[in-house]
């Protein structure tokens, strides 16, 4: 189709940008390192898959510098699947930005999965047509990355541990204050702003509508069919799995049962239909034996 | 009249929202019983393969079919129109379509994320513009002899309907305009 016929798209509005999470809402997103991977990953029903060279448990074990994935794999993953590939880019690194961009991805993560490559500054994700995904641990830090033209927060957990513990203190912190916020008075509203140091705009759009103004999935830590079902009950939209199913015994029907995890979050009887006979899950580290914190990544 | 919206994956919420802004108290569908009990279905954009599996891994495909068999009004957009839709061009092995709407559809026949947009779209017989937002969006790539074709952009169908079965590859529930849901709740 010619330029002249496509009668006034316009792209890479914030309604575009923040339509596409709007629609994985309720679904499963998975770290994926191989097109086979990728393809385990949409039989089970994921909603996306995230496109990396070394799931977050490989990436504590190695150590070193973790950087954006090599756009070959990147792109071996986007052919085998046909549902959304999303790709990291290093927190403030709007080079890797522009190359995922020029990938086609359909979202770039802003991760501190990855090494940070700037100490002060995140990505001005306004400049960017791609939508961005960024990682909060609490309020504040969701809405200066909203401020930035993210059109998703996830919360952040603690990647690669398998322990929920991170993901959990997370989402209470974000969710515990927007009950705050919409309790408080205007002039209340001045310093909450000033505490989280995030725009007053933005404060008063969740004291008005009780919630963030993109949607809120949550990651870091996820393992079991339970675990989803605890982060959705608490109030995430999604979930983002890393290193959970890969690094499982036995990947597939994990997958396939924390998709069904997600979407009966509020039944139990289906939850315990989908978490008999999984085989052993990822092996889980304790938060206080870490040695590096991603949590603690972003400012 | 109850509305239903399948509530599996994807943007149900947003629909509940529109719908309640319209005094309608719609219900979360995730099962037969829940189905069992509604007049009307909104499905929902989302991913369409991830909906089409929770179908089958909640025992929902052959109630829903069924039921549209049998002339549900029902409202499908974006990937709610796959599932809706009579063949899926290139699609998923096993992928569910059910066939209420005689369309062939091609998935993310629109592109990638990079070219989902946003355009007005002007529906036959209403007096102004819709605004249409297009997100990785399925094309229509035909359409049978009983398919009313109710808007095109760029000369390709966006909004069709068969019988009480109503499809769109655009977005309603992303806009602020509710029309559509209010003519898909008070058509007989």
């Amino acid at each position: 189709m010619t330029a002249e016929s496509m009668s006034g798209r316009e792209t890479g509005t914030t309604l575009v940008k923040r339509g596409l999470a709007e629609m994985l809402k309720g679904g499963v997103i998975m770290d994926v390192v191989t097109p086979e991977q990728a393809k385990v990953a949409e039989d089970a029903g994921a909603v996306a898959v995230m496109a990396l060279e070394r799931v977050p448990a490989d990436i504590r074990r190695d150590g070193g510098v973790a950087r954006m994935s090599d756009p070959e794999m990147i792109t071996g993953i986007q052919q085998a699947v046909t549902i959304p590939v999303m790709a990291k880019a290093r927190i403030g690194h709007f080079v890797e930005a522009q190359i995922l961009e020029a990938l086609d991805v359909d979202y770039i993560d802003e991760s501190e999965v990855l090494t940070p490559a700037d100490e002060a500054h995140h990505i001005d994700k306004w400049a960017f047509t791609v939508p961005f995904v960024c990682g909060a641990t609490n309020l504040g830090e969701a809405l200066r990355r909203i401020s930035e033209g993210a059109c998703m927060i996830r919360s952040k957990g603690e990647a690669g541990t398998g322990n929920i513990v991170e993901a959990v203190r997370h989402l209470r912190s974000i969710i515990g204050d927007i009950r705050k916020i919409t309790q408080a008075d205007s002039a209340e509203l001045f310093d909450w702003a000033k505490q989280l140091r995030a725009p007053l705009p933005l404060v008063r759009e969740v004291a008005e509508t009780g919630w963030l103004p993109v949607p809120m999935f949550c990651a870091g830590g996820i393992s079991t069919p339970a675990d989803a079902g605890l982060v959705m009950q608490l109030g995430a939209e999604a979930v983002f799995v890393g290193s959970g199913i890969f690094k499982s015994a036995d990947p597939a029907p994990r997958a396939k049962a924390i998709v069904e995890a997600a979407t009966n979050f509020r039944d139990p009887h289906i939850l315990a239909k989908v978490s008999r006979g999984l085989g052993e899950p990822m092996p889980g580290l304790e938060i206080d034996g870490l040695e590096t914190r991603l949590a603690d990544r972003g400012w | 009249m109850k509305v239903g919206v399948l509530a599996l994956q994807g943007a149900f919420g947003l629909h509940e929202q529109v719908l309640s802004r319209l005094d309608v108290a719609a219900v979360q569908v995730r099962t037969a019983e829940e189905l069992a009990e509604i007049d009307r279905l909104v499905i929902p954009g989302g991913e369409s393969t991830a909906i089409s599996k929770l179908l089958d891994a909640n025992s929902l495909a052959h109630p829903l079919a069924d039921r549209l068999a049998s002339g549900l009004p029902v409202l499908g957009t974006c990937a709610g129109l796959i599932l809706l839709a009579s063949e899926v061009v290139d699609g998923y092995p096993g992928q569910r379509c059910f066939g209420a709407v005689d369309v062939a559809v091609r998935r993310n026949g629109y592109g990638r994320q990079s070219e989902s947009f946003s355009a007005s779209i002007e529906v036959r017989g209403w007096e102004s513009a819709f605004p249409g937002v297009f997100i990785r969006a399925p094309v229509i790539e035909s359409a049978g002899t009983d398919v009313e074709i109710l808007a095109e952009l760029d000369g390709i169908p966006v909004l069709c309907r068969q019988g009480s079965a109503v499809v769109s590859s655009f977005h309603p529930e992303l806009a602020e305009d509710d029309r559509l849901h209010r003519w898909f709740v008070e058509q007989e």
